[in-house]
């Protein structure tokens, strides 16, 4: 079987990459998803805050999924679910196996990877203690309770303040469990600070920042917690411990792009999102392979994730179509003082005709800062100012082309306090 | 005097509401900010998302949400009254499942919708 572009993942990236190609005339497109269903992570998401960039309007995740899944039922778009990606070549090439059709090999002129990310585990951020049952990732949990309806555990301790825990602190509370803390080893959330107050606050529970939990007990289930409060070295300080019965302990301390695949099929890989390198169009260092939503970065909202999948949909079209844009001149991008990553990392000018849209992190909170571009030179390209700028909350920021154009060698964003020098 | 953070959006900020005097309200960057102040203090205000029973289809749980906010007060109530519904396949996202709550003119309704399972 030959597509001119398959998409691989069919969550929120996925659903837009594919629709953007469709509009742009191209009419072979195949969607892959492993799951039954479409809509990815939004089919558990069940509570409302998506959508007020995209739709203008506040939507639960599953009302989100719904919209994207009804305009692709209008296209004729194909969607193989039940259906997982194991390998992706270099020469496009998409192995596939499903129950229905067995081992399959499909063929794509153009693949767009949006596999999305999956959560960092106990293993993966080292918890002493013994290995009772009733430790979770926060989104296992969110999965069994809203989709299958099973109730995790009565008592719960919370480790991560990631907008997931939270969300999960106040729908185990609303069902009826006691959740008795969250516990965020750095100095501030990892969640929006809405969230803090309507799944913290709204039912009292405490939030101990500079903490960590340093023992789990239990012989069979999870009996108690130890928590003590950390230095600025994250060490814990001996003689804080404080002991909280519980049941249930939920891991909420981030989350990891799902690259495999990516690697596998050797795409140049970003050490610093853990995702692949990308250009401005969302296209990877090979020609013609896309990658798009969290498998590229950790984003934090969806309306963000379906404009960086369509742009990447579009980009897929125009590939398939014969348009290859000529890889020079190349603006390179660094994240400078305070900012973690960016995303596109690399510009092509022949590419950039609108000017480009930036994405990153900053590193620390920061109040009445400014985001400053500046190239090789050290000549200031652009600034932004901001009144507040926090790690949990993703950063976005638009270069125009005139700009651009003003920039000599490589362009290094970062964060720049005080004053209003130049 | 009252602080509290508004949650309207993304930036939160920091808000004092002056129960003495009209609940005014400062620190706001934007209006939107001065109605949740307001709000806030004198009837605070949530949207309700959760689960109902669901029958019929492939997984056992349908997502619901109020179509309005519910007064916060409510919300423990309102999550009893939805341990009693039980939904048959198909459902469609939008379908009213329980309406007027509390004679408050707000809906509980599905937020997404489930075919009949094959069996
Ligand atoms: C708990 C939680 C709460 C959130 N709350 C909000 C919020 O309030 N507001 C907001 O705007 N955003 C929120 N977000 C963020 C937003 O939901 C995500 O950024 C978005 O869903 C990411 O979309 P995605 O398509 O990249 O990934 P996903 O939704 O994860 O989709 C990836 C899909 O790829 C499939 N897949 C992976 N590997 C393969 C393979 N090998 N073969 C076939 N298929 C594969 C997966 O099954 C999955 O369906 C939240 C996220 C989480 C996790
Ligand atoms: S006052 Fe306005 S800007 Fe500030 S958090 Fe509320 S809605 Fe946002």
């Amino acid at each position: 079987m030959k597509y001119d572009v398959i998409v691989i993942g069919g969550g929120p990236a996925g659903l837009a990459a594919a629709h953007a190609a469709w509009q742009d005339g191209c009419k072979s497109i195949c969607i892959v998803e492993r799951d039954k269903e479409l809509g990815g992570i939004l089919n558990q998401c069940i509570h409302n805050g998506f959508g007020l960039h995209f739709f203008k309007e506040e939507l639960t995740g599953p009302e989100y999924a719904g919209r994207f899944i009804d305009m692709l039922g209008e296209t004729g778009v194909s969607v193989r679910t039940d259906a997982m990606v194991l390998e992706v070549t270099p020469d496009k090439q998409v192995h596939v196996v499903s129950t229905a059709q067995g081992y399959e090999i499909l063929e794509a002129r153009s693949i767009i990877l949006a596999m999305g990310c999956r959560e960092r585990t106990r293993g993966a951020i080292g918890i002493p203690g013994s290995r009772p049952a009733g430790v979770f990732t926060a989104g296992a949990a969110q999965r069994y309770l809203n989709i299958e309806g099973y109730m995790v555990g009565k008592r719960v301790v919370i480790l991560g303040s990631g907008d997931i825990g939270l969300i999960m602190a106040r729908r185990m509370t609303l069902e009826g469990a006691k959740v008795l803390a969250c516990v965020e080893v750095m100095p501030y959330s990892g969640g929006l600070t809405r969230n803090i107050v309507q799944c913290l606050h709204d039912f009292d529970i405490p939030l101990y920042l500079s903490h960590t939990i340093t023992d789990i007990q239990g012989r069979d289930r999870v009996e108690r917690v130890i928590v003590a409060e950390v230095g600025p070295d994250r060490r814990p300080i001996t003689g804080t411990e404080m002991t909280f019965d519980c049941d249930t302990v939920l891991l909420s301390v981030g989350l990891i792009p799902e690259n495999e695949l990516s690697r596998a099929a050797g795409l140049e890989m970003d050490p610093r999102t853990n995702g692949p390198v990308v250009y401005e169009n969302m296209e990877t260092s090979i020609p013609g392979v896309f990658a798009c939503g969290n498998v590229v970065h950790v984003h934090d909202l969806v309306d963000f994730v379906t404009a960086e999948s369509q742009r990447a949909g579009h980009a897929a079209a125009a590939y398939c179509a014969g348009h290859t844009p000529a890889a020079a001149p190349l603006l390179p991008l660094k994240g400078g003082n305070g900012v973690g990553y960016t995303v596109p990392q690399h510009i092509r000018m022949d590419n950039a005709k609108d000017g480009v849209s930036l994405f990153f992190r900053v590193r620390a909170v920061y109040r009445d800062a400014r985001i400053v571009v500046r190239d090789d030179s050290g000549a200031q390209i652009a600034a932004y100012p901001r009144e507040h700028l926090a790690p949990g909350e993703m950063e976005s920021i638009k270069l125009p082309r005139v700009l651009l154009e003003k920039a000599s060698g490589a362009l290094t964003v970062q964060i720049e306090e005080g004053g209003d020098q130049k | 005097m009252t602080q509290i953070i508004c949650i309207t959006c993304p930036k939160g900020c920091h808000l004092q509401v002056d129960e003495e005097n009209d609940f005014r309200v400062t620190g706001n960057n934007c209006p939107r900010g001065e109605t949740y102040g307001k709000n806030e203090l004198q009837n605070p205000v949530r949207t309700l998302t959760s689960t109902v029973r669901l029958t019929g289809a492939r997984t056992p749980r349908l997502p619901v949400k109020s179509s309005a906010p519910l007064p916060k007060g409510r919300i423990f109530d309102a999550m009893r009254l939805l341990d009693e519904v039980s939904v048959a396949a198909p459902v469609r996202c939008g379908q009213i499942l329980l309406p007027d709550v509390f004679g408050t003119g707000v809906d509980i309704v599905a937020t997404k919708s489930f075919d009949a399972a094959q069996s």
